[in-house]
């Protein structure tokens, strides 16, 4: 079964448990007046969720016959490219949010900026150290000083 | 009209503005060049600067540009590269990557420039033109035609990505549909979905969607299979066009104006289309000896679809501005950053806040001149931003991607959602899903089931169905768009298979 299948049985899935939601969980606790109205809130997503399987089982079961083209990445041969580094830059950016807060901004964002380059098999250590940090700092003097959104800038225990 | 002109020019010109229009054009052209960055990701990355900005129409004017600039910029890549950063931009790299090769690569920028330039300024003055004219039109719409009118954008957006591939298009539309349920509604004040998380309480952020569909994914792309960036090897030299050819694009510029604003007005057609149309019209209508010039390096063929791709961008506008419908996933970005400034699109707009109707206006025209002006004598210098190491530009990228959602909510944990967003929207990408769609029901579903909610208390059913002859009209259209292109896609199989259709 090919990739765009497999993807429209997952959907499937996701339409079943949207569509149980709306049509089984919703209306018990309603206000008894929003009962008398032509609308309720569940209405829109239960025809969506029979839109939404109808349109799952059409792929599903390939009655829109489509010539496969060519992709621009072949997923079935994703060990040809470089799986490992965007892998790892996934990871990174986790890692960029869960730190994002406790670390502060100058911390974390340098980190993953040097840490991304090095990733992609940057080496070049004092032009790479000194172009993350001025990125870091000018990012950083925009957003807080010119369009005056907080970011803490420095570990919670270094300052406040 | 004149006084209208009149307010538009007093707002564009304020130094603010005219400084807005400037950068952004900057900012699009220069991120526009880089391959996997098309307008609509540079657009989702400025929105959190221009929301900041808090003044609507300098927010605006701002994203109008960087609109401009970015599409200028990815024929620029199209051209010298032949690695088309837009799809709107891939007609242009037929005939424009041929001139590159033959060393006319400075004219092939200059007849790029020139052709933007018309195409969009051609476009402004039919904006101008017609604009008023719709949105007159428009205020006869009520809650019932506007569920109506966007049950024709949906249905037309998903019929239009992707030749083929109208299932796929439908889920995607339909996902979009669904993610917009979760959240507390406008008119019910129940949460839905949230599945007790209170941070879905508010619904998913559409910043965060924007970037995880369109920002990330391609990102990935970059990552994954890394394009072989060369700068241009040929030496830029001669800039100049000749009278000749002058003369030769003029007529080309003139039709492809016309033809690509009317087909951007059109809700999901826009700009590639508008572009590959462009380029097909002007090959068959071209001279037989002209015609096996194309495809090898004719001016006209490189004049085309970069003048309807910019006539088309100016034509968006038109649904967008008038009837708060987005053309295109470029418009539905504009259009989430139009309602997070507090202004809803639609047919009060020019009669409630003129000033941003009309600035928009202006500013498309000082826009195009700005664009004109700066890259002229910039062009052997931006060709230089595509050297950049991915080393650095990939990072950045996804640095920006990820400062975009944050800025926004500021909440960390929209920053795990936009990474497992932009996971599965690599995924479908991988299987050939259009993304677009999911963005465009994402952002029309909300006001989508408002509407529908309103008028069905109004009507107590749905009897405004068929008691409104517009809305049944605009239904009848949806339901038309929805199955002609089926229709026709089957019909040409069966011509390709030899079935006589008994012509």
């Amino acid at each position: 079964m090919a990739l765009d299948r497999w993807i429209a049985l997952v959907l499937l899935g996701i339409c079943l448990a949207y569509g149980y939601a709306a049509w089984f969980t919703m209306d018990g606790n309603m206000a008894p007046f929003m009962k008398r109205n032509p609308i309720w809130p569940s209405t829109f997503p239960k025809v969506l969720s029979v839109l939404g399987i109808i349109a799952c089982c059409f792929i599903l079961l390939g009655v829109e016959k489509t010539t496969p083209k060519e992709a621009e990445i072949d997923y079935r041969r994703l060990g040809d490219y470089h799986i490992g580094q965007a892998v790892m830059l996934l990871g990174l950016m986790v890692l960029y949010a869960l730190c994002l807060r406790p670390a502060g901004f100058m911390l974390s964002t340098s980190g993953f900026l040097i840490l991304g380059a090095v990733i992609l098999g940057e080496r070049k250590w004092p032009l790479l150290i000194t172009i993350s940090l001025i990125a870091t700092f000018v990012v950083w003097y925009l957003v807080q000083e010119v369009l005056g959104i907080y970011m803490r800038p420095l570990p919670g225990f270094w300052r406040g | 009209m004149l006084e209208g002109l009149l307010i538009g020019l007093e707002t564009a010109l304020s130094l603010q503005n005219l400084l807005m229009v400037i950068g952004g054009c900057l900012i699009g052209t220069f991120i526009g060049m880089l391959p996997g960055l098309g307008p609509m990701s540079i657009i989702a990355i400025m929105i959190p600067v221009a929301i900041s900005i808090g003044d609507a129409s300098a927010a605006l004017i701002l994203l109008a540009g960087v609109y401009y600039g970015a599409i200028f910029g990815g024929s620029t890549s199209s051209i010298l590269l032949n690695a088309p950063g837009v799809a709107g931009t891939v007609a242009s790299s037929f005939d424009g990557y041929p001139l590159a090769r033959q060393g006319k690569a400075g004219k092939a920028l200059t007849i790029a420039a020139i052709a933007s330039f018309a195409g969009g300024t051609i476009g402004a003055i039919l904006l101008m033109i017609f604009a008023p004219a719709l949105s007159s039109v428009a205020l006869l719409f009520h809650s019932a035609e506007y569920f109506a009118l966007m049950v024709v954008g949906l249905s037309a957006i998903a019929a239009f990505a992707g030749t083929g591939q109208i299932a796929k298009a439908m889920i995607m539309t339909i996902l979009g549909l669904i993610m917009a349920t979760v959240g507390e509604g406008a008119l019910f004040n129940l949460p839905r979905f949230t599945m007790g998380i209170m941070d879905l309480q508010s619904g998913f952020g559409f910043i965060t969607l924007a970037m995880a569909m369109f920002a990330l994914p391609e990102a990935l792309f970059l990552v994954l299979k890394p394009k072989t960036l060369k700068a241009g090897e040929s030496e830029i030299t001669e800039l100049r066009i000749t009278r000749a050819e002058a003369k030769a694009i003029a007529p080309v510029i003139g039709r492809q104006s016309l033809q690509g604003f009317f087909i951007g007005v059109l809700p999901g057609a826009g700009a590639t289309i508008a572009s590959f149309l462009g380029y097909a019209v002007e090959r068959n209508i071209a001279p037989k000896d002209e015609q096996e010039q194309f495809g090898k390096g004719s001016i006209k063929g490189l004049a085309a679809p970069e003048t309807a791709n910019n006539a088309a961008c100016t034509g968006s506008f038109v649904p967008l501005l008038t009837l708060g419908i987005p053309g295109s996933g470029t418009t539905a970005i504009l259009l989430g950053a139009l309602i997070a400034l507090n202004v809803s699109p639609g047919p009060r707009l020019m009669i409630d806040e003129p000033q941003i109707f009309w600035a928009v206006i202006m500013s498309m025209f000082i826009g195009n001149l700005v664009l004109l002006i700066l890259n002229l004598p910039l062009i052997p210098y931006i060709a230089k931003v595509l050297a950049i190491p991915r080393n650095y530009l990939i990072p950045f990228i996804l640095f920006f991607t990820l400062m975009g959602a944050y800025i926004g909510q500021n909440n960390a944990t929209e920053l795990l959602l936009l990474i497992g967003f932009g996971i599965c929207a690599t995924a479908l990408k991988f299987a050939d899903y259009p993304l677009a769609p999911l963005l465009i029901g994402f952002i029309l579903g909300g006001m989508m089931e408002d509407n529908f909610a309103r008028s069905m208390q109004l009507y107590d059913g749905v009897a405004f169905i068929w008691e409104r002859p517009m809305t049944l009209g605009l239904l009848v259209i949806a339901l038309i768009l929805i199955i002609l292109p089926s229709y026709r896609a089957r019909r040409a199989k069966y011509h390709a298979s030899g079935v006589a259709d008994g012509s």
